[in-house]
Parts: structure tokens; sequence; C-alpha cells
């Protein structure tokens, strides 16, 4: 494989986030503000929890995930494909999995620059920064796997419009769903429930589970094993129904 | 006698059905190396799709196809470095910039063309601080061109390449497409625009119903199709009875569209030339073009298109 395309390939897609005001709202301007914002407000640390910060980092890494790995990628693709763009890139000898690890590296290159500034708001914010750094690390890879696999699945199968709309809206949902600025356990039953099945919730769970000091709470291995199962199933589907032409 | 390695393309008993559509049904040509070649044919005959499995986009149902030696659905990788594609539309990202896309591109091949020497060649780079989404129809097609060609391909597809152009642009880009055929590239292109292709392309292969109809140079097109007709511009207005008297013919046989361009219906003979002459010269009127008994390339598709839907009606 030809490394010189892959690389141009990854800064081209990079570029064209960063170029994206909508992209950069969604991605950084949306998880620093709901960090800045929810650790103002009395009672949003569920029990266990020191401070409201500490339970908002972990949930503000696992929106950055989100947004960075399913929103921005999803209508990103969506639109790539609309116009043509990834039929033009399939004439050229970047081949698929050129195209497909150049986006890995521009998600992975976006979330870290997320992850930094997140993580040093919390501290201004008091965050007792915390243990599991690298469990953390991989977590997060695992999330991003999953969340990527379901924004390709968006992107490869719908009308540009619809990714657009489904994206964003289903980031609204799991934003309340995902434990990741409200706790879970303050949902009503069967809402908790079904979040409970959901990769939103799995990821913060398991982020909160390595980045907190929680009273009386263990790791929460079942949302691990879930979040595994998204990880290989999304990004299967997406393998199985990418369509490259609209 | 062509040689298989003198040619750049060979397509043998092409099928290519989607649904209960046939788009291509039992196609057949070949291509040599260095020709410019154009795919005509009314909407829908099957000429994209035909490109489309030449470029290794679609796989085919049943027949060979060859490109540059290769199978392009097989073979597709070692292909691509070899070809240049230009879409009948898109392609681009909208939010690049001109050099920023043949940077990008230039990085996929092993010895490309200067980005911006590319730019300068088809005439953008007074656009360069432009996004792509800005540029005009003309100036996107003319970048999706040089996206084409950065990579040196041996043989390059373009699939209505002067779509959209005005007639400053489209001069550009055929100059363009000339200079790059003289340097030995393969041209293979389909267009809508036929006065375009008679002038300019070696050979033309005309599809209808997704089956070859014609091919041939534009003239021997054009001279199969012999037609008892004079066809001539001159200054508009001319007293048609008076034309038609000099001819010694009735007056119905000589038609003028209003705009300086008239039909005679009758065999073009050196006499009826004659006539013709004397009578412009007799009353000082400039002539324009003149053809006789020859139809235009245009009036040809348009008459094998109309016998194919003609023959598909009647079976």
């Amino acid at each position: 494989m030809n490394t010189r395309g892959v690389v141009a390939q990854a800064r081209t897609e990079l570029t064209l986030t960063l170029r994206r005001g909508e992209s950069l709202i969604v991605t950084l301007a949306i998880p620093l503000g709901v960090l800045v914002f929810f650790s103002k407000i009395d009672g949003t640390a569920p029990k266990g929890y020191r401070s409201a910060v500490d339970f908002l980092v972990p949930g503000t890494l696992a929106l950055a995930v989100m947004s960075a790995a399913m929103v921005s990628l999803a209508i990103a693709t969506g639109f790539e494909r609309r116009y043509g763009v990834l039929k033009r890139l399939g004439a050229t000898p970047l081949t698929r999995s050129g195209l497909l690890i150049a986006k890995t590296a521009m998600v992975l290159a976006l979330e870290t620059l997320q992850f930094g500034l997140i993580i040093g708001v919390g501290i201004a914010l008091g965050w007792h920064a915390s243990i599991g750094v690298l469990a953390a690390v991989g977590i997060m890879l695992l999330g991003t796997v999953a969340f990527a696999g379901f924004g390709m699945l968006l992107a490869g199968t719908l009308r540009a419009e619809a990714t657009l709309a489904l994206a964003n809206g289903l980031f609204l949902v799991l934003l309340f769903l995902g434990g990741m600025a409200y706790p879970l356990e303050k949902l009503p039953a069967f809402l908790r429930d079904l979040a409970k099945a959901l990769p939103a919730a799995n990821l913060s769970e398991c982020l909160h589970g390595v980045l907190s000091h929680r009273v009386g709470q263990g790791f929460p291995t079942g949302s691990l094993v879930m979040l595994c199962m998204w990880a290989v199933v999304l990004p299967t589907l997406a393998a199985r129904w990418f369509r490259w032409e609209e | 006698m062509i040689q298989t390695s003198d040619l750049a393309i060979s397509v043998a008993g092409l099928e290519k059905q989607y649904g209960a559509t046939r788009a291509v049904n039992g196609l057949s040509f070949d291509i040599a190396r260095g020709e410019l070649f154009a795919l005509l044919g009314p909407n829908g005959a099957g000429k994209t799709t035909t490109l489309e499995i030449l470029e290794g986009y679609r796989k085919a149902d049943a027949g060979t196809v060859r490109v540059l030696g290769l199978d392009p659905d097989r073979e597709a990788s070692q292909l691509r470095s070899r070809i240049g594609v230009m879409l009948q539309e898109g392609g681009l990202y909208p939010g690049l910039r001109p050099l920023e896309v043949l940077r990008l591109f230039a990085a996929f091949y092993d010895n490309p063309v200067d980005p911006q020497e590319l730019l300068a060649r088809v005439g953008l780079d007074d656009a360069q601080r432009t996004t792509v989404r800005r540029l005009s129809g003309g100036q996107q097609q003319r970048l999706s061109l040089a996206a084409a060609l950065i990579g040196r391909p041996e043989l390059i597809f373009l699939d209505e390449p002067t779509a959209g152009m005005d007639p400053q642009a489209r001069a550009i880009t055929w100059e363009f497409i000339q200079e790059l055929q003289a340097g030995g590239v393969t041209i293979v292109l389909t267009t809508h625009l036929l006065d375009e292709v008679e002038a300019l392309c070696d050979r033309v292969a005309i599809i209808a119903k997704g089956a070859l109809a014609a091919i041939g140079t534009p003239r021997e097109l054009m001279s199969q199709s012999i037609a008892n007709e004079v066809l001539f511009t001159a200054t508009p207005g001319l007293d048609i009875a008076a034309l038609a008297r000099a001819l010694a013919m009735p007056v119905d046989s000589v038609r003028h569209d209003g705009d300086g361009r008239y039909e005679i219906r009758a065999a073009g003979t050196p006499a009826l030339i004659r006539s013709l002459a004397e009578f412009l010269d007799e009353y000082q009127l400039e002539l324009g073009t003149l053809h006789a008994n020859a139809r235009s390339l245009e009036a040809v598709f348009l008459q094998i298109t109309a016998e194919t839907e003609a023959a598909n009606v009647g079976s």
C-alpha cells in the first residue's frame, strides 16, 4: 500500500473536519459546555461521587467519543458519498482499507484533541484525577470502534440528509440516555433498562468504572461485555451494508 | 491488422442487466492505443454503464473486457495507477481548494505531474483561494479533468467532459485533450456535443439500446449515410422563389430556417452547385458553409438511433 497516499488522505480528512464549524460545535463546544455547565449545578453527581466534575469527566469523554466517531464521521462520510467523492477515490490507487485507515487516523487525532481539552478543563474544575489511564484508553478505543462502526453504517446506507438528521438526533438522545451528563440511576426504570442496553451507556459506565473514585461500586463488567459486543456487531453490519454510491 | 498488444481496450460480448433492464446487451468494440475515441448514444443507451465496467466500478454479467491488457474487475489494483477517470459529476471534496485537491490526488501516484503547473494548464490558477463548492460548473469540470491527469495515466475516461462549460472553457479543454493525445495518451469520452466529435475524435461508436449501432471514423459514418440534399449557409432572407427558379426546381424544394441556414432537397450534382454559386454571385451574396450529399454527424446519429428504436418497436 502507498503510505504517502494514506497520510495525505488522513491529513485531508482532518483538515476538512477542523474546517467544518458544525463539526467543531458537536465535537468540542458541546462536550466542554456540558462539562462546565453541569459541574456548576447542584445534584448532578449521583451517590458515591465526591463532586459533580468527578462524574462529568468520564461522561464527557464518552460524549466526545460519540461525537467524533459517530456524528462527525457519519456526516462527513455521508456527504462524501453524496458528492461522489468516495466513488472517485475508488478509481485511484488509494485502496478501501487505505481510506478506512485514514478515517480512523482522523478520528483518533480529533479524539486526542478532545481528551486533552476535557481533561485540562476537568482538572481546572477540580477533578480528582484518577487511576486507570491505560484501561481508560483501551475502553475509549473500544467505544470508538463501536461508534465509528455505527457512523459508517448510517453514512453508507442512508441519504446524506437522513444521516445528518439521525446522527445529530441520536447524539442528543444518547447524551441523556448515556449516563454522561445525567446519571442513569435517576432515569425511570424502563428508560434505564433501555439505556443500559445501548453502547453510549456501556461506554460511559466503563469509563466511570476506571476513572472515578466511586464508593461502593465495582467495575461494571456487564457493560464492558456489551461494549465489546457492539464493537464487533456494528462494524460488521457497516462492512456488510455499506454502499459506496448513493 | 491491429495486434492485441496495441489495444488499449477490448470489449467482446459485454452484457449487464439491472433488475429487468438490459443496460448493455452484447456490446463489442476495440480501441487502439493513442486513439481519441468517443462513445455516443442517447441517454440510457448504456454509455455510462459501459464506462463504469471499463473503469472497474461494476462487474459485467457476461463477456470479456480488457483494459490495458488487464481485467478491470479482478486486476483493478494494477489498473488504477495507470488510468485516469473523470466522472459525469461530482467526485471532488466541496470543502477543499483546487490546489489541495490536486495535492491529495498527486500523493496517490508514483510520478505525478506538479499540481501547481497542472492547475495553470487547465486555467484555474486564478481560482486558488476558492473552495470547490464555490467554483462554477465549468471550473469544477476542469479541476476534475486535472485530477484525472495528475498521475500521468496511459488511458483516461472522460464522462461528458465539456458538459456545462462555456465556449471558451470548452476550447481550452479540447486543446488540452488534443495535447494529451499528441503525448500518446488514449482517451475515451462520452458527449452529446457531436460537432466537437466530428471535428476532433479519431473514431466513434454509436450505442443504442445497449448494443453497437455503428462504429468508424466520423468521416466514414457521415459518408455511409448519403443524403440527397445540399445544405448551405448564406445571408438570411434570400428570395427562395428566385433561387428555386435559378435552380430550375419547384419552390418547395428550397427551405430556409430563418437564420441563414438553407436546405435544397435534391442531389448535389455539380450542375446544381454551379447554379447555386452563380445565383449567389449574381446577387453578390456571401456563401458560408456548403455541404453536399453528406450529413453532419449529428444527422447521422439521429438517423441511426431512430432506426434502432424503430427496429426494436417492430420486433
